[in-house]
This record gives C-alpha cells, sequence and structure tokens, in this order.
C-alpha cells in the first residue's frame, strides 16, 4: 500500500516557484529519504502534504485519502517534526505535551513518560529555559507521542550533538519496525544513507532522481585534494576522474572507482598535505546528475 | 474545546493588564469630577475660551456642559474607547497572526484539527476577553460614577444605551486587525497596527468634526458611537450604528474565507 502518493504537485508563490510536478510514491515502512539542497523544495513539500500551504495544482494522497480535503482525518495519524522548533514559550514542557496529546482520542501519559525517559527531557521545566538540543527533544516526543503511522521529519538532526542524533535514529529504527512510515528530509547526505531504503533526490523545486539507498552508494564520488610540489594534471588523466584542476601546487578532483589507481599515480611525488572527502550534495548535483 | 482552552488561558495577564488600566483611568479622570462640578460656572467660562473646533475635536460639542455628569463622563468615555480601540484591534490581529509570528504554526496546523475548527475556537477565545473587557468596562464606569459624582443626579438610560454600544465598537477594531492579518502575508508587529488604527480612526474623527460633514464619519467607529450624542440625545445613531455592523459583517466574512484558505508560511 502506498501511503504518500503525489500527482504533479506543484506550488508556486505567486511568481516565485516552490515546487514543480513532484511525484513520488511512499510505500508502507519505508524510510523514504528526501533529500536536496537548501531551498530546493523540501519543505513546501512536507508543508504542502500537511495543509498547512494549498498546492496550485495536482494533488497529494496520504493513507489514500486526499490530504487537503480529507487533511484533519489524514493528520491523526501523522506525526510532524518541525526543522526549527518554536513553541509556546511560557509553556512548561509537560503541559506543552498534554495539550498536543489533547489533540488525539486517548491517553498518552505513559507514553509521554516513557518517551522522555528514552529522550532524557525533563518534564517540569519552563520550554523557554530549554537549550535549542532540548528543545529539539520535545518536539521529537510531540511529534511521535500518538503512535504515528507516517512520520514526516524535516531536516530533524540540526542541532543535536552527535550522540543524540544516535540516539535518535535508533528511536526512529524502532518506530519503523514496529511499522511506521517515515520521510525523512535532509541536505546531508550521509544521515540519509545511514538510514534511508530509497532516496528522492530534489532540486529546484523538481524530483530529479528516485533511487534505492544501495544504487546511490555505488556510484559513491570520492572529492580528492593533493597538495604538493611538481604536481602536474597529466598523469591523472583517469577514467573515473572528473572536473581535475590544478592550481598553487593543488590539484583537486572528483574519483570514482578503485582509490588504489590513485594511489600508484601519487607514488612519484613528495606530498603535503592529502584529503579525502565525500563530495557534498551541491557537488553531486553539479557534477553528477548534470 | 481544547483550542478555545489553550488560547483563553493565553490571554489572561493581558486582559487583566488592559482592565486595570481602563479602571485606572476612569477612576483617576472621575477623580476631578467633584472639583469640575462645584465650579461650574468657572468651568464654562473656561470652556468657552477654547476654540469651538477643539472642543469638537475632543468629543465635547456646545451641548456638552462638563458639569453635569454625563456631560463630564463624554469626555472621559472618548479616553475609554481609544483604549478598548486599541485593544481590540491588537487582539484581531493577534489571535489569526501568532502561529506565524512565533512559528508555533507547525505545531497547531499539523494537529488533526480542521483550519475551521481552528479559527472558529481561537475566534471564541479572543471574542470572550472582549466581551469580559466590556463587562470590566461597564462595572468601573459604574464605580467611578458612583464614587465620584458628587450626590449629583444623574440618567442611568443613555449610559446603559452607551455601554451597550462597547462590543460592537470593540467587534469593529477586532475585524480590522482581522482584516489585516488575512491581507498580508507576514505581521511582524501587531502592537503597531493596533495603536495606527486605534489613534488613526479616532484622529479621522476629530477632523471630520473640525471640517464638519458626514463623510469621514463613515470609516470610524468613533463616529458611529460618539459618546456626546448618546448621552446628550439619549439614543444611539441607527444609521452610523447600521453602517458599523455591515463593516463588522463584511470583515467576518472576508477573513472567514480567506484564512481558511490562507498559504502558512515557514519561518
Amino acid at each position: 500500500m502506498n501511503i504518500i502518493e503525489t500527482h504533479d504537485l506543484t506550488k508556486y508563490y505567486g511568481k516565485s516557484k516552490g515546487i514543480e510536478d513532484v511525484n513520488i510514491t511512499v510505500k508502507q515502512g519505508e524510510i523514504y529519504g528526501f533529500i536536496g539542497p537548501n531551498g530546493a523544495g523540501k519543505s513546501t513539500t512536507i508543508r504542502t502534504l500537511l495543509g498547512l500551504i494549498f498546492p496550485t495544482r495536482g494533488s497529494a494522497k496520504i493513507f489514500g485519502k486526499d490530504c487537503i480535503e480529507k487533511g484533519h482525518e489524514v493528520r491523526r495519524s501523522i506525526g510532524y517534526l518541525p526543522s526549527e522548533i518554536f513553541y509556546y514559550d511560557r509553556m512548561k514542557v509537560r503541559d506543552l505535551l498534554n495539550y498536543s496529546a489533547s489533540f488525539f482520542e486517548g491517553d498518552y501519559t505513559n507514553r509521554i513518560n516513557e518517551l522522555s525517559e528514552a529522550m532524557e527531557l525533563d518534564l517540569n521545566r519552563k520550554i523557554e529555559d530549554l537549550s535549542y538540543g532540548n528543545k529539539k527533544k520535545v518536539g521529537i516526543v510531540q511529534g511521535l507521542l500518538h503512535k504515528p503511522k507516517l512520520i514526516m521529519l524535516d531536516e530533524p538532526t540540526g542541532g543535536l550533538d552527535p550522540l543524540m542524533q544516535k540516539q535518535f535514529f535508533n528511536l526512529i529504527r524502532e518506530e519503523n519496525r514496529q511499522g511506521a512510515t517515515i520521510f525523512f528530509s535532509s541536505h546531508i547526505l550521509s544521515e540519509v544513507q545511514q538510514l534511508c531504503h530509497r532516496v528522492a533526490i530534489i532540486k529546484d523545486g523538481s524530483i530529479i532522481q528516485v533511487e534505492d539507498i544501495t544504487t546511490l552508494q555505488k556510484n559513491n564520488y570520492k572529492k580528492i585534494m593533493i597538495k604538493g610540489e611538481n604536481l602536474s594534471k597529466r598523469p591523472f588523466d583517469l577514467k573515473g576522474i572528473t572536473n581535475l584542476t590544478l592550481d598553487n601546487n593543488t590539484l583537486k578532483f572528483f574519483f570514482k572507482g578503485d582509490i588504489n589507481q590513485v594511489k600508484e599515480k601519487l607514488q612519484p611525488y613528495k606530498i603535503e598535505d592529502l584529503l579525502i572527502e565525500d563530495p557534498t550534495l551541491e557537488e553531486i548535483f553539479m557534477h553528477y546528475y548534470e | 474545546m481544547n483550542i478555545y482552552k489553550f488560547e483563553f488561558k493565553t490571554y489572561w495577564k493581558s486582559f487583566t493588564l488592559w482592565s486595570l488600566g481602563i479602571i485606572a483611568l476612569q477612576i483617576i479622570m472621575m477623580i476631578f469630577y467633584p472639583t469640575m462640578a462645584r465650579d461650574a460656572q468657572m468651568m464654562d467660562l473656561i470652556m468657552e475660551n477654547y476654540p469651538e473646533e477643539l472642543l469638537q475635536a475632543m468629543g465635547l460639542g456646545e451641548h456638552v456642559s462638563l458639569a453635569t455628569v454625563l456631560g463630564y463622563y463624554t469626555f472621559v468615555f472618548v479616553f475609554v474607547q481609544l483604549l478598548i480601540g486599541v485593544q481590540s484591534a491588537y487582539y484581531g490581529c493577534h489571535f489569526l497572526s501568532i502561529e506565524e509570528r512565533e512559528h508555533t504554526a507547525d505545531f497547531l496546523f499539523a494537529k488533526p484539527v480542521t483550519r475551521r475548527r481552528i479559527l472558529i475556537e481561537k475566534y471564541l477565545a479572543a471574542f470572550t476577553i472582549l466581551l469580559l473587557t466590556s463587562l470590566v468596562v461597564t462595572a468601573s464606569t459604574f464605580i467611578s460614577i458612583e464614587l465620584f459624582s458628587d450626590g449629583r443626579e444623574y440618567e442611568i438610560g443613555p449610559l446603559i444605551l452607551l455601554l451597550f454600544t462597547v462590543p460592537i465598537f470593540q467587534l469593529f477594531f477586532f475585524s480590522i486587525g482581522m482584516l489585516v492579518t488575512v491581507g498580508t502575508k507576514r505581521i511582524r508587529s501587531v502592537i503597531s497596527y493596533a495603536l495606527g488604527f486605534g489613534f488613526g480612526l479616532y484622529v479621522l474623527n476629530a477632523f471630520r468634526s473640525i471640517v464638519g460633514g458626514e463623510f469621514l464619519g463613515f470609516f470610524t467607529p468613533y463616529y458611529h458611537f460618539e459618546p456626546s450624542y448618546i448621552l446628550m440625545e439619549g439614543s444611539i445613531p441607527v444609521g452610523r450604528a447600521i453602517i458599523s455592523i455591515s463593516m463588522i459583517l463584511l470583515a467576518h466574512g472576508i477573513t472567514y474565507f480567506a484564512y481558511l484558505k490562507r498559504n502558512i508560511r515557514a519561518q
């Protein structure tokens, strides 16, 4: 069954484009990554799915129901964690979570306590006194407390330290294991690679590609920077090397393939510095998806 | 009704402060009444020396005597109107735009509620506060007059009529506030709009009374519910009241449909 299904979903803000003809299908039980640079239209898509903004044309279904007309029914089973967390500052954490729970049928006191314990969140503090990371925890608890079937995360890891991030990913995996579908938006490739089964890549408001995470990993480009004397471009004219530049005794290029090939070519040179890193998403878009 | 309850609580502090302000204003101004009334002749002499236009602009026409209870209260009530005008415009603008200004929209609108329910519950919470404020105005009017009328007689009918207009007067400014919200993409400072409309429409009415004529009066509730008219004539100017109510209804209609289709923007 498809949990999310969009058809030519398009949103213009006046004349400026938010998203255009977005078609995605998220299946039940998936962790679906939604990746793109800032301003690509990730939040616009999510906000349209949640009914915060209205599409210019096209439609979207969640759980098989129209997400605008049946929005309030659909949202019963959605947990949403926005990218930036702001809450009614003067409230205590517990009061905010209770207010959040009051929108759903049933008693969620135990669940609030459980989640807060797992996230090490103090329920008796005022929200305005919380650090950014702790506010984020409040967001996580309020997004998960009603056991949603679909969890939407909009750049959820910003501001979390690595330890917390790991804890958070474990929590998400656990929810997924128990049957929740996850829609995970991010601009950081590595975290999407860690968590997701499938990824849609969005740029300038349009979906460029939808791929299994394993395919994406196979196309793993590395960004290599070598600094040293007497370097020249010619020996590096290999298959798998792109965007080769030499500037100021520094050689830069992208490489895909067996890294030993590069190692051999480096043998004769005296190297001052060597850097091998994952390209940023921007660079992938620029060089790989062109 | 969870949104209503939640919203209602958020107004308490603000409501208390405004109420104290209104009570203080009425009592402080009424304190001077006994002195003024005792030197009625002198007061009227002083008044005669003021240019007619200035008195008109302050809501004191030629037939208003500061020596009588209701005459003096006319003068007081103009300031009460200013206060509740600003307050109502503030609430009207505030209650619809707060989610966007304080970025709590992502919390509320992602909940399983319809846009309509959010609007109605939020509206009712603010409306309740307006009604409570009008009760405060009523109570503090009678208390301050009783305390400082110095035993002088006054007609209670016109006063009740005047107080009866308060909720409509409030709704007018409240409606303007709502219209501003649905008419703009992003609101930053609510208080500047509230002060602008509260004082602006007052100035418009003052200007109208100086230049004469009715036209400018159409746009300002300070004219629709002019205290000097209601207290001195003992009746509500029906035509003007109808204009006011029509504008309120129109604004409510526009707000309703615009808000249901409103794009709630991200930070």
